[in-house]
């Protein structure tokens, strides 16, 4: 298909299209509104559903009940609607129910502000809503991955059976770049080929879908099956990206979004003055790349690790978790919508080498 | 490192300032080059001044946060204010001479004067300033070539055949300002 020029926003709606996700609810709210506007006229032309909530804990509740139903269903939303979602998503996770969650980041805590934002990094990762979950969590860094990781966020959900939320900065929703659709988009998906999915129980044993355990044995068996799952995206699902690594690197970036994007340019910018930094790019929050990290931040070359967010550091104690104490390492962050910018970065890293500014 | 060219575009909300820079992408982006186009979304917007950035580049594009443009088509006096200290040494500043009566001042950049409103005005509509601005950029720094311009611009507005003249006009004439008209100081 040929290439389009599209909004971030934009693109993450048709692409959900492309996964034949056609069921979705939303309550607009800045920077993800577009969204919503793409989806009231392109769904009626594929004969989806999109359905404008009265508020963000309606949407988490229809999408309970749709998702129960075995269809592809999903939501996008910004940080103070993701909030209001989380008993539903916690539900969910506790379901075993497919969903995709977009949440097009901005600045908090509270209302905010508009700007872009990674301060949803625990939020997202660590489960945001009560009990012992984990949503998988997919973090694009252009618009083409943001439609990539759409498509494969439903994908994992069905194959999972688990929330996956798709975590863009406020800049993915935003920006244009040029796109590229699958030439064939995916059918509908069929409730009727899945097993647990609430079709109507006529003419076959009735299924029930609750997360309410009150035998503390059955309620620990549920969090047994959910750590099983885990388990297994954990062992199958992890994806990063490494730009300019080599043995000639002093530091190891990791940033993740259009962080990441930022920090490549100061790493290209770094070489021309002669010093050498690679980028460690997770591109899955949830399950993080651990081992991955672990290796490339054992690395002889490597004399410490910075980790630079859009928030005041949260993936950065995954990340000294995960190099568990092999090398030093610092942060460099801005938040409320202020975006560090590729100076910003080189600034920090001559720091860190005693190279001054 | 790869040619990369980022461009500006920078006025009141209104003057077309965001439709420039998806155009000036698109064309980008016809010719197989890797583009990105970002608005200024900002509480500012509802103030009244409203930019973008494009970014044109032969390789995958690290930031799409610029610093230091290397260049900018600006149509207000704030937007000067804003981004004329910014642009990069030996950069490009093209200034809506028709609403803003100074220039930047600095001698290590190139500048362009372009009347940008007295010429829409002429061709038939103050709407296509932006038109006038965006062919002096293209026909000063030739980062795209004027029939794919035209072609997007078709595509853009192909239905509304009056205004697509209008818009050519404009095209004409920003182009004409590069041997012409253009001070560069």
């Amino acid at each position: 298909m040929a290439k389009k020029l599209m909004k971030g926003n934009e693109a993450i709606g048709e692409a959900a299209i492309a996964a034949g996700a056609i069921n979705y609810f939303a309550y607009p709210i800045t920077p993800q509104s577009e969204v919503a506007e793409y989806m009231t006229w392109r769904l009626p032309e594929v004969g989806g559903v999109f359905v404008q909530a009265e508020s963000e804990v309606a949407v988490g509740n229809m999408l309970l009940g749709a998702a129960s139903t075995g269809k592809r269903v999903f939501t996008t939303s910004s940080s103070p609607g993701i909030s209001l979602m989380m008993e539903a998503i916690s539900y969910m996770a506790g379901d075993h129910l497919p969903v995709v969650i977009v949440n097009i980041t901005r600045g908090g805590p509270g209302l905010g502000g508009i700007l872009p934002a990674q301060s949803d990094y625990f939020q997202a990762v660590k489960a945001g809503g009560h009990g012992d979950y984990h949503s998988i969590v997919l973090a694009p860094a252009s618009v083409q991955e943001a439609v990539d990781l759409m498509i494969l966020a439903f994908d994992l959900a069905d194959t999972y059976r688990t929330p996956v939320i798709v975590m863009g900065d406020g800049m993915i929703g935003q920006m244009m770049e040029s796109v590229e659709f699958p030439e064939k988009y995916h059918d509908p998906v069929n409730p009727e080929t899945k097993d647990w999915p609430l079709t109507g129980a006529k003419g076959r044993k009735p299924r029930v879908i609750k997360s309410l355990f009150l035998d503390p044995k059955l309620l620990e068996k549920n969090s047994f099956d959910l750590a099983a799952k885990y388990a297994v995206i954990k062992a199958k699902e992890v994806r990063h990206e490494l730009y300019k690594v080599s043995n000639k690197n002093r530091i190891l970036i990791t940033a993740y979004g259009t962080m990441a994007r930022i920090c490549q340019t100061a790493i290209d910018e770094l070489e021309e003055e002669g010093i050498s930094a690679g980028l460690f790019r997770p591109i899955t929050l949830y399950p993080f790349p651990e081992k991955e990290i672990y290796q490339e931040a054992a690395k002889k070359n490597i004399e410490a690790i910075l980790t630079v967010e859009m928030s005041m550091g949260q993936m950065i104690e995954d990340v000294e978790r995960f190099i568990k104490g092999t090398k030093p390492i610092e942060f460099y962050g801005r938040t409320g919508g202020i975006v560090p910018t590729p100076n910003e970065v080189k600034d920090k890293v001559r720091q860190m080498l005693g190279a001054g500014k | 490192m790869a040619k990369q060219v980022e461009v500006v575009m920078a006025g009141f909300g209104g003057q077309g300032v965001m439709t420039a820079g998806q155009l000036l992408a698109y064309a980008g982006m016809d010719e197989g080059k890797q583009v990105v186009w970002i608005p200024s979304y900002g509480p500012e917007m509802r103030g009244g001044t409203a930019n973008c950035t494009v970014v044109i580049s032969d390789a995958r594009i690290g930031s799409p946060i610029i610093n230091n443009p290397l260049s900018a088509c600006i149509f207000n006096r704030p937007s000067l204010d804003k981004f004329g200290a910014l642009i990069r040494t030996g950069g490009l500043l093209l200034i809506n001479s028709s609403l803003i009566d100074v220039v930047s001042g600095r001698s290590d950049i190139t500048e362009i004067l372009v009347p940008a409103n007295d010429i829409a005005i002429k061709v038939g509509s103050p709407k296509v300033a932006n038109m006038v601005m965006l062919a002096a950029y293209v026909a000063a720094t030739e980062i795209v070539s004027f029939d794919t311009l035209n072609r997007m611009l078709e595509l853009k507005m192909g239905k509304k055949k009056d205004l697509l003249a209008i818009n050519y006009r404009a095209f004409e004439e920003g182009r004409k300002l590069t041997g012409k008209v253009i001070t560069t100081r």
